[in-house]
Parts: C-alpha cells; structure tokens; sequence
C-alpha cells in the first residue's frame, strides 16, 4: 500500500496506456511505432497485474511473476518483430504499413 | 455307410489351381500352366467317377436312392433365421452332373493345349478354365439355392471372361458384353424369384424345400399377385433365370454370338455345361415346379419347344459352322425344357425327367464333340465359313470319324447315344402334351437335315483352293475327340431310367415301338435330304432358297430377332425411358450439386474483399468487437 496514493490512480494510468497503445497500434503508418504501441499495451497489462497483486493480495506474489514473464515475452517479441520490420525494409525499402498488405486472398 | 467328405476336393481343386494359375501363371512357361489345369481337372474327373460308381453301384441297387450331404458349412450367418451355407450336396442329378462337367472340362482342358498353342494369354486361358470349372461344380453340387446362385452367378462372369478372350477383337468384346448382359438381366429374375421363395418359406436349404408334400409353401399360396399365385410368380421368375442362362427364346440372342470366343470354350461353357446350368436348375427344383407350380411347368415346356423349333430352322440356313452348331444347341437345350415340361412325378410318370437328363448327358458328349471337331477344322483351315471347306474327310479321319459320329448321335440314328435319349424325350411329350411332340417330332428331322448339311458340307463335296494342305490336328487333339466319339457312340446304353429318376427311386421302361420308328424315319429322312441336296456339289440349294425368297431369308437373318432387340432398346427404351432419366439426372439432380456449388463460390468471391491484407483494419475490427461484446457484457449484468 503506497501511501496518498489509490489503486484508482493506477489504474487510470494503465487504461490510458492501453488505449493510447490502441489508438497507436490503429493509426500509426511506421510499423516501428506499431511495436512501440504493442509495448505500452503489454506495459499497462504489467502495470495491472503488479497494482492487483499489490492492493488486493498484498501477501502474494503470483502478480509479479506474471509480470516477469510478460516482459521476457515482450522482449523475445520485439526481437522477432524487429526482424522482420528489417527484412520488410530490406524488401521494399520503406515500413509503412500500407504497403505491407500482400497476404490477402 | 460310405464316406462322401472327399467329394469337396472335387470344386476345390479347380478352385486352388485358378488361384494359383491366375498369380503365378505369368511366371511359369505356358505349357506348365496348361498341364497344372489339366492334370488338375483329370484329378476331379476320376474323383467324380469314382463318386458316381460309389454312389450309383456300391450302394445296393433296386432301392431308392438317398441324398448325401457329406459337406454344409456356414458360410454367412446374418441373424438367426438367415443363414447362408455352403456345401455339397450328392443326389442322382448334381453325381451325374459332376461327372458331364468334369469329363468335357476335363476334355476341353487336354484338347486346349494344342489348339491354344502359341496363343498369348495362354495361362490366363487356363485359369480362366479352371475358374469356370470350379464354379460349375459349385452350381451342381450347391446345398442350398443361394450357393446355387452365387456359383450362377461366377459361372456368368467366367463365361463372360472366356468369350472375351480376344480383347483386341471388338466383335469378341461385344459378344462378351452381350451374353453378359443378357444372362444378368435374366439373373436379376432368378434373385427376384429366390427373394419371394425364401421369403415365404423361410429357408434357401434343398434338403427343407424339395420334400414332396412339405407345407412350407402354405404361406406362398395364400399371396396372389396379378391373378397368380405367389409361388407361380416366384417359380416363373427362378425360370426366367434358367431361361437366360440356358437361352431359351426370347433371351436366346447371346448364345450364337458367344462363338467369338476360342473353340473349346464354345464346347465346354457354351455347348455341354453352362447352357445347361437353366435345365439343371429346373431339374433340381423340379419337385417345386411339379407341386407348386404345375402351370410354370407346362409353360416351360412350351418355351423349349418353340425354341428348339425356331433354332432348328435358323441353324438350316447359317453358314458359320460355329453358329450352325450354336442354334444346334439353342434346339438341344429346347428339347431337354421340353422333356422336363411334360414330366411327371415318380415312376413312369416321370419318364420325361428322366430323358431330359438323359439328353443333357448324351448331349454334352455329341455336342462337345462337335465343337472340338470343328474346333480342328477351324484350327487348321483358319475359317469359321463353309464355303472354305470341303473334301475334308481325305485330309482329317480321325476328325471325320468322330465328327460322324456325333452327326448320327445327334440325329438320333441307333445305337448312337442321342437315338435314346431323343426317343424317351419324344415318348414323353407323346404320353402328355400331343402339341409338343409334334414340333419336336418335325424338329427331329429338321436337326437331321441341318447337321448333315453341316457334315457334307465341310467333309464331302469339292475341295476349294486351300492355301496350304490341310492336316489332322496333333494327338492331344485327337484324344478327346476319340474320347467323346466313343462317348457319343456308346453313351446311350447307360440305364439312365434305373440311376437317374424324378423321384431317386429306378423304375423301369417300356420300349414305345410306335414312337422309336417314325423318330429314326424322319432322321433318316433328313439325312437322305441333305444327302441329295449337299453331297455333291450343284444348284439345287440355291434354286431352292431363291424360291422361298423372304421365308429363306428372314431365317438367314435369324428372323430379325437382334434387329427387334436393338429397335426395341436403341429406338424405344434409349430414346424414351433413357434419354429422359438421363436428363432428369444430368440436369436435376446434377444441377442441384452443381448450383450449391456456383452459389458457394460467388458468395466467396464477394466476401473475399473482407480479407485485405490491412494489418491496422484487422486490428480495428478485433478492438471494436471486443469494446462491442464488453459493453454488451456490462450491459447485460446491469451495469446502465
């Protein structure tokens, strides 16, 4: 329990995360920037967890363990999407999203 | 008690040399595959003589015979009433078959190595022989009606294998295709009929149905269909199958085209053994036909006795000696339905039974012989026709002989074997129907007149230009010939009417002098006929035929039975019952699958779009569902 400070707070800060996340993964052309929104939504599911695990079962740990995996999870993700973001470069020579749209049909 | 069990290695050993013939053959030299099927079916046939000789004289004789079924194991068992065996079966008829059967296959087998020589497919050949070998054993020797019809039914199918030999010969493939067919479309009655028999009574087993006097036909008698009874329906229908395969008229049209296939196959399936499957059929269930169904009776023996007329007429006038020789049958088989149609039950009574039976026996030796005399014409002149022959007999004696001998057998000329049996058969008709023996009695002759024609015409009159000379066929050629002539000569004397009666119990004949010497007079007659008209070479058949002008020739034509056949199912049934179905199918029921299928794909051509490859509207799509499917949660457990 952190003092002056509700789980309110909290969580007003991770569901602004996440739908920033959101609204980036939906608007944002550069696919790099899609990644970085893809991490502040995997961030504000930490941010979640972490607070949950604080205020409601503060003689438990089981909420930063998840935290720990979903950070080794974003890493190992971020390592695989970058790879392809250089390849898709490498390709076309340019990581708008629009011009990624060949797997249709 | 004598102990019948080896008996089953009769069919059997056809059977495993047909398995291993038809795996195997293509290994071995050609001739091992011939003499492993002959030597096979020599083994059969002394077995099935010494069943016969068991069966006929070591028993005391005087007495009844008793049927035997040493074998009947369960073959299908599907419920508790039905239940399917198989067996053999030993009465006087299925021992005298096995030992027809055997002898001509066995005669067919050891002639076939010489005149197949060098053929290719030899060995496909001889298992094809020993498959129709093994299936005809299983057809007289059948416990119960089904075994009867599954053996039938390999029967057709070996002989359909056989007469399509020559695949390469397109007339031999429609030959092949025809008799199958038209025996099949016969067969599908002999099921009908089997279906409603079985039905009724509640069992296919010979020993149940064949009791006389037995009271499981009650229930079939109470059924009438159509103004006639169940049992005649059912009866009529087993004998249309009889019919088909014996090619009675009007389903006779298969036979003469069968010749397509290699002689000894004509001799052994389509002269001595298969075609005589439909009389054996009513043979055996000739208790049934007699009690139950005594009209089908008569009926049957008014198809024999147009058949064999009609036949007689169209064999005069054919040119093919093969064909002469089929419609020759065609009128053979006829007098045997004819024998079997005016029969009685038990004693005297039953002196047609007998003499049909007689005749099947006599038969099968003098018509094989034909056959497989014709068979060594054929293989050394390389023609089926008669104008390429004549003045044979200088060039081929033993050939002359034998095929002499089957000439007069089959006339009915004493004391050669056809003389018996034809003058039981027409003291039969005598005693019972006057009609019929009357068509039989001019038929007599005119069988006479055709097979002397036949006879004069291949071995006397003047020898046409023969490209190289003609010889005698090889030994093994020439042994069965001797054989069956000797047969044909002697068969006559076997005392059929003490071994092989209607009700299995000997009686004894009375000579019928009025019948013997009209029927040897109008052979004779027939033979002095064609003595006059073909011994010589002259005019006088030509002037003869040009004066009957149409009757010569629509009998030429075989009375234009193929040519109605075809109208009937090209013009009629093609056009009006085929070609409508087959648009009903093509476009309703086809079209129905057809447009499930066109629909599908339109609709996935216009919702494909959805797909776009669009990584961020995906995204949007899923994130707007999920708010749509929370908001829908939230509001559905209160939360306004």
């Amino acid at each position: 329990m952190i003092q002056g400070i509700s789980i309110y707070h909290f969580l007003i800060v991770s569901t602004l995360m996440f739908f920033i996340g959101i609204a980036g993964f939906i608007i944002r052309q550069n696919l790099i920037t899609i990644l970085l929104s893809v991490e502040l939504i995997l961030n504000s599911v930490v941010i979640n967890f972490l607070v949950f695990n604080r205020y409601l079962y503060p003689d438990q740990l089981q909420g930063h363990f998840f935290a720990l995996f979903i950070i080794g999870v974003a890493a190992a993700e971020a390592s695989v999407a970058i790879a392809l973001i250089i390849n898709i470069y490498r390709r076309i020579h340019n990581i708008e999203s629009d011009n990624v749209n060949e797997m249709k049909y | 008690m004598i102990n019948y069990s080896y008996t089953i290695l009769i069919p059997l050993i056809p059977l495993v040399i047909f398995v291993f013939t038809g795996l195997l053959g293509m290994k071995w030299k050609p001739l091992v595959s011939g003499i492993i099927g002959t030597v096979g079916v020599g083994i059969s046939f002394f077995l099935s003589l010494f069943t016969a000789y068991e069966y006929f004289f070591a028993t005391a004789t005087g007495s009844a015979y008793h049927t035997i079924i040493p074998v009947n194991m369960l073959w299908l068992s599907f419920t508790h009433t039905l239940q399917i065996h198989m067996g053999v079966l030993l009465d006087p008829i299925s021992v005298m078959m096995i030992v027809v059967v055997t002898t001509i296959s066995f005669m067919a087998h050891l002639y076939s190595i010489g005149y197949m020589k060098g053929e290719r497919g030899f060995q496909r050949y001889y298992s094809f022989l020993s498959l129709f070998t093994f299936s005809m054993l299983g057809v007289v020797l059948a416990t119960n009606i089904f075994q009867i019809y599954i053996f039938w039914e390999l029967v057709g199918a070996s002989s359909f294998l056989l007469i399509g030999f020559y695949y390469d010969k397109p007339s031999a493939v429609a030959a092949a295709k025809k008799a199958f067919i038209v025996t099949r479309f016969a067969d599908l009655g002999f099921l009908i009929g089997i279906l409603i028999l079985s039905y009724y009574t509640g069992t296919f087993d010979f020993s149940k149905l064949l009791q006389p006097g037995t009271h499981l036909f009650a229930g079939l008698a109470g059924v009438s269909f159509l103004g006639l009874s169940g049992i005649t329906w059912a009866m009529a229908l087993i004998f249309m199958g009889a019919a088909g395969k014996s090619a009675m008229f009007p389903l006779h049209i298969w036979l003469p085209d069968a010749m397509e296939g290699p002689t000894p196959v004509s001799a052994l399936i389509h002269a001595a053994t298969m075609v005589v499957a439909g009389v054996f059929l009513v043979a055996r269930l000739f208790p049934i036909y007699h009690f139950q169904a005594p009209d089908v009776l008569i009926f049957i023996g008014y198809v024999g006795g147009f058949t064999s007329l009609i036949a007689a007429i169209i064999a005069m006038t054919q040119f093919d000696i093969k064909r002469v020789l089929a419609y020759s049958t065609l009128s053979q088989i006829g007098y045997m339905m004819v024998a079997l149609g005016v029969s009685g039950y038990g004693g005297e009574a039953g002196l047609g039974y007998m003499a049909s039976m007689f005749h099947l026996f006599t038969h099968a030796m003098f018509k094989a012989l034909l056959f497989l005399g014709a068979g060594s014409i054929i293989h050394t002149i390389h023609s089926n026709f008669m104008k390429d022959m004549g003045g044979l007999r200088k060039y081929m004696p033993i050939t002359h002989f034998t095929f002499l001998a089957a000439c007069l057998a089959i006339s009915g000329i004493p004391p050669f074997a056809g003389f018996f049996s034809k003058d039981e058969i027409l003291a039969a008709a005598f005693e019972s129907n006057k009609l019929l023996f009357y068509v039989e009695y001019i038929t007599a002759g005119l069988t006479s007149f055709y097979i002397f024609r036949l006879y004069f015409n291949i071995f006397w009159g003047k020898d046409p230009e023969y490209k190289h000379k003609p010889h005698e066929a090889p030994l093994n050629m020439t042994i069965p010939l001797i054989f069956l002539g000797l047969g044909s000569t002697f068969g006559g004397f076997v005392p059929f009417h003490k071994l092989v009666t209607s009700d299995m119990k000997p009686f004894t004949t009375v000579t019928h002098w009025g019948i013997m010497l009209p029927s040897v007079g109008i052979g004779l007659l027939g033979l002095a006929v064609a003595w006059v008209l073909y011994k010589k070479e002259n005019d006088l058949p030509d002037k003869i035929s040009k004066k009957l002008g149409i009757l010569y020739t629509s009998t030429y034509h075989k009375f234009y039975i193929d040519e109605i056949y075809l109208f009937v199912t090209k013009k009629i049934i093609f056009n009006y019952i085929a070609r409508p179905i087959a648009w009903f199918d093509h476009n309703i029921v086809d079209g129905f699958m057809i447009g499930v299928g066109t629909v599908t794909v339109k609709i996935s051509y216009k919702i494909k779009k959805f797909q776009s490859g669009e990584l961020q509207q995906y995204a949007f799509v899923f994130v707007a569902g999920v708010i749509m499917l929370a908001l829908f949660i939230l509001y559905s457990l209160g939360y306004h």
